[in-house]
């Protein structure tokens, strides 16, 4: 336990502290302020800290003990599937050939980047049962908005202007619709039904003439298989519109099933989900995007593309949405998830969901019996349950995940799928052990028992992490964005 | 084959099965319809042990021409500077990149406060009073900021200066498509905007002017110029795409009254790594806090008083407000933005004004090797790190001579501007040489001949 203020990196500084030494200068100096004039040079320095190398080290290393990753522990967070992320990866994107080339070089001199880069296509395309595959989305918001902007192209391309709609079920993710808005579509909701399932009537309610796509993961946010796709797949294409798959859940269904053969039109995957890119605490990810034969020519260019045995970009692609970002996409990422693919295989990829299915399964089952399951069918990789029984007694959602911290295990996501009271999303992975998973079991019964018998402790948590619950209210309301010297 | 990071054994699946009352796996897939259920093996290449397939892909990466190996001269938007040591131990520590999205605070301080002192760097270099927590890249960032602007005014038309960087024009026009914007070009004369044809095109419909500083040519915008006809004509934002490195020696774009600054920290200790990922940055007034795109992290107390960050202003965004967000961005580059933390804290205060000039002082002396070498150098004022060199033959020749002398070239300028067909665009860094920059010269110097 700490119990003081941890000093910002600003905090340490002292004036004449130094930990970078520039290489001297060796050629002949000129007069930079004369040339630039008093307009163009800096007046004032910016406040960068100054400080000595192991000052640096200690602060981040102070400040990495006070974060949480995938490494410290269980991370059941729904949706957002944080597996364990293989050594050899990081390893890999180190080495000077992959992370020192610059993407202006020409492609005789990057061949292993390029081979690496169609080898990816490739293999993400026989992964989801698509035509083609870019991998310039930066990430799955990124990639929905692209297939959206394709999906949009294509429509325009009929000639057919009056699409303005895209239609996305109630417990769909906050960045289908937001996604929707930005490639400038109007977000439409459909219901879902008393199973957790998109309601088929009410489907054929909002499908019209004006509808570009529907947006769908499958699994679904409740983790359920959607198993009237093939129904909603006639629904929406009978219409016009077409199928865009949300990648989010792939994890539950590789090699199992595969969104092309579901009817689906465009998909997005998240490397740094399905794939082992880690999380990089919000970020780097990497959202490539596959699509049917038909919408093909739309990709984002360049692709990459293999003449003889010549790796090289494409980008006479006339009907291209164009850029969706400068240069090719998050290289590293994309590397980190081609090494995990390489090591898995088909029979591993397929072991992967095998073992994400049953884990999630396993852990369903023992919980129901303390937490209410809205949905009782055998879910895929992840599951949903309700606090509402705990909420009666006082003690909310929010208190059982604060109240998980004490143990040292990173909490279900909550509050999500929207369509779920006091909701709380779990995903095990398929990397954690039973042990593992018996621990949080655990750990969870006895919550509930406390939340029966002893709510104070729920309702207070958490008590042993390095601040208590903080003033988000205040945070909000008189925002302090920034660090200033007094 | 096993599989080193499933851990379940046979006895484990077992018990598990039973425990849910079915008997084999296949059984909790059997909700997938028949119709779409895979029936084939995907055809994939064969798994690989550690060992080999770390053999394979050391073998690819060989077969990269990399930085550290040739001496580069190739900048354009990804530049070789050096990076230093502590900034990939740093970013090693696992509790930071294994780590999700910092929605839990209290065992989240550290990625939290990483990312508030990031915003406060940003803040400091770009003179704005509020930067967020990242975007994908200077690119997207920019693109992000003129949706902002048209959002904002509730007007359609930008003015895009043909001197941004190409790649970011290109992504400037598929994110236009989205809100339908009339983007409107720029040109530029020597490698520097034309402000009268700027000043003709601003207009009352003008939702944004979009400049970037120093520019894709290398040279410095003259943004009190361009801030003087903005005011004289019209209320159109400000928007100004600036590489952080050259704001240790320039004026910063908040002085010169932008709205919006943004750019890529990737010249603080992000490695090129083929173009991506790198770290775009967004920096805005305070008026425009609530419309910022992307993850805010902000100051409070804890219920013991103690300091203490949490993620704040989440209303603007995707998974609370979903289709009325201000922008669709969720994942972000939270990992960059700490390794360019750890490099701008490294650097520190005065050797980034040190830093910067070294880049401007060694691209000085290149420029004037190339003048004395005969070569015509297009320059109409003051630049960074960059400048334009016109070649007696295509930069596509001259880089394959470059190569097989150990020297990866600067950049072929015709990919985007056919006009300037042989015409090279140098960047010069601080890790270059005096003596690599001599022999440069002398290599392309003999084609002159």
């Amino acid at each position: 336990m700490n119990n003081q203020d941890f000093p910002l990196i600003f905090e340490r500084s002292k004036e004449g502290r130094v930990s970078f030494n520039l290489p001297d200068i060796d050629v002949p100096v000129v007069d930079l302020e004369a040339e630039l004039t008093e307009t163009y040079v800096r007046q004032e320095a910016p406040e960068l800290p100054e400080v000595s190398e192991l000052d640096i080290i200690r602060h981040y290393t102070g400040l990495s003990n006070r974060n949480y990753g995938v490494d410290s522990g269980f991370y059941p967070l729904g949706s957002c599937t944080m597996k364990y992320n293989p050594k050899i990866n990081e390893d890999v994107a180190r080495l000077n050939g992959f992370s020192h080339v610059h993407p202006y070089q020409d492609p005789k001199t990057v061949q292993g980047a390029l081979e690496m880069m169609f080898d990816l296509q490739e293999s993400l395309k026989e992964i989801t049962g698509m035509a083609g595959v870019s991998l310039q989305s930066a990430a799955g918001a990124h990639g929905e908005w692209t297939g959206l902007m394709m999906i949009r192209a294509f429509h325009e391309a009929n000639g057919d202007y009056h699409r303005t709609k895209v239609i996305v079920p109630d417990s769909a993710h906050g960045t289908n619709p937001a996604s929707a808005t930005v490639a400038g579509f109007e977000a439409v909701t459909v219901k879902s039904n008393e199973n957790g399932l998109v309601d088929l009537e009410d489907l054929k309610r909002v499908v019209g003439d004006d509808v570009a796509a529907l947006m769908l993961t499958n699994p679904n946010t409740l983790g359920l298989f959607e198993t009237e796709i093939l129904e909603m797949a006639e629904i929406v294409h009978g219409a016009g519109g077409k199928l865009y798959y949300d990648g989010a859940n792939l994890n539950a269904i590789m090699g199992y099933a595969r969104p092309g053969d579901m009817g689906f039109d465009v998909v997005h995957l998240n490397l740094h989900k399905t794939f082992t890119g880690p999380h990089g605490g919000g970020g780097p990810g990497s959202g490539p995007v596959g699509v049917s034969a038909e919408l093909e020519p739309y990709l984002p260019k360049p692709l990459i593309v293999k003449q003889d045995d010549f790796y090289t970009f494409e980008y006479d692609r006339p009907q291209s949405i164009g850029r969706v970002k400068p240069y090719y996409g998050n290289f590293g990422i994309n590397l980190r998830a081609y090494t995990y693919i390489r090591t898995m295989g088909a029979e591993g990829l397929k072991k992967v969901s095998e073992y994400a299915v049953l884990n999630a399964n396993y852990m369903m089952r023992k919980l129901e019996k303390a937490y209410d399951l809205p949905y009782s069918q055998h879910c895929k990789h992840e599951f949903v349950l309700s606090g509402r029984r705990q909420k009666k007694l006082g003690v909310r959602t929010l208190d059982i995940a604060k109240r998980l911290l004490d143990f040292s295990y990173h909490p279900p996501t909550i509050y999500f799928p929207l369509n779920v009271e006091e909701a709380l999303m779990v995903e095990p992975t398929e990397t954690e052990s039973k042990e593992t998973l018996d621990g949080f079991i655990d750990t969870m019964l006895q919550i509930a028992e406390e939340a029966e018998n002893n709510p104070e402790i729920v309702q207070e948590a958490p008590h042993h992490t390095v601040v208590k619950r903080m003033d988000e209210t205040t945070a909000a309301r008189k925002p302090i964005l920034r660090y200033y010297k007094d | 084959m096993d599989f080193r990071y499933l851990p379940m054994t046979e006895t484990d699946k077992q018990e598990m099965l039973d425990t849910i009352g079915v008997s084999s796996t296949d059984e909790l897939f059997s909700d997938i319809p028949e119709k779409v259920r895979l029936k084939e093996v995907l055809n994939l290449k064969a798994p690989k042990s550690e060992a080999d397939l770390k053999k394979e892909l050391v073998q690819m990466a060989n077969k990269n021409y990399n930085l550290m190996e040739y001496t580069s001269f190739l900048g354009a938007g990804v530049y070789d500077h050096f990076i230093p040591s502590v900034v990939d131990h740093v970013i090693s520590r696992s509790e930071f990149y294994t780590a999700y999205t910092p929605y839990q605070p209290e065992i989240s301080q550290g990625e939290l406060q990483a990312i508030f002192e990031f915003q406060t760097m940003i803040s400091e270099l770009t003179g704005m009073p509020v930067a967020n927590s990242s975007m994908y890249d200077g690119g997207t960032s920019l693109a992000e900021a003129v949706n902002l602007s048209a959002a904002q005014t509730r007007k359609k038309k930008i003015l895009v200066s043909k001197a941004v960087h190409p790649e970011s024009q290109a992504v400037i026009e598929t994110y236009g498509k989205g809100p339908n914007l009339e983007i409107v070009y720029i040109d530029h004369i020597n490698g520097r905007t034309d402000l009268n044809q700027l000043a003709h095109e601003l207009d009352e419909k003008t939702a944004s002017v979009v400049m970037q500083y120093p520019n894709f040519f290398g040279q410095i915008e003259p943004l009190a110029e361009v801030r003087n006809i903005l005011d004289q004509q019209s209320k159109a934002m400000f928007i100004v795409s600036s590489n952080p490195l050259s704001l240790g020696y320039l004026t910063p774009p908040g002085k010169f009254g932008a709205d919006i600054v943004v750019g890529d920290t990737q010249v603080f200790g992000i490695p090129a790594q083929f173009g991506g990922p790198h770290c775009g940055y967004f920096a805005t007034t305070e008026k425009l806090m609530r419309k910022i795109p992307g993850r805010l992290v902000g100051q409070t107390t804890d219920e013991y008083g103690l300091r203490g960050f949490v993620l704040t202003l989440q209303a603007r965004e995707q998974h609370i407000r979903r289709d009325k967000a201000t922008s669709n961005i969720c994942s972000n580059q939270a990992l960059n933005a700490l390794a360019s933390s750890v490099a701008m804290s490294s650097i520190g205060k005065h050797g980034l004004k040190k830093m910067s000039e070294l880049n401007m002082q060694k691209a000085r002396y290149a420029k004037k090797k190339f003048e004395d070498a005969g070569f015509e150098v297009i320059s109409t004022g003051s630049f960074f790190n960059e400048f334009v060199v016109k070649l007696p033959v295509t930069v596509k020749e001259a880089n394959d001579m470059l190569l097989e002398k150990g020297f990866i070239g600067g950049y072929d300028l015709a990919t985007y501007y056919p006009e300037l067909e042989g015409h090279m665009l140098v960047a010069v860094t601080e890790i270059r040489t005096k003596e690599e920059i001599d022999a440069f010269v002398k290599e392309l110097g003999d084609i002159h001949e």
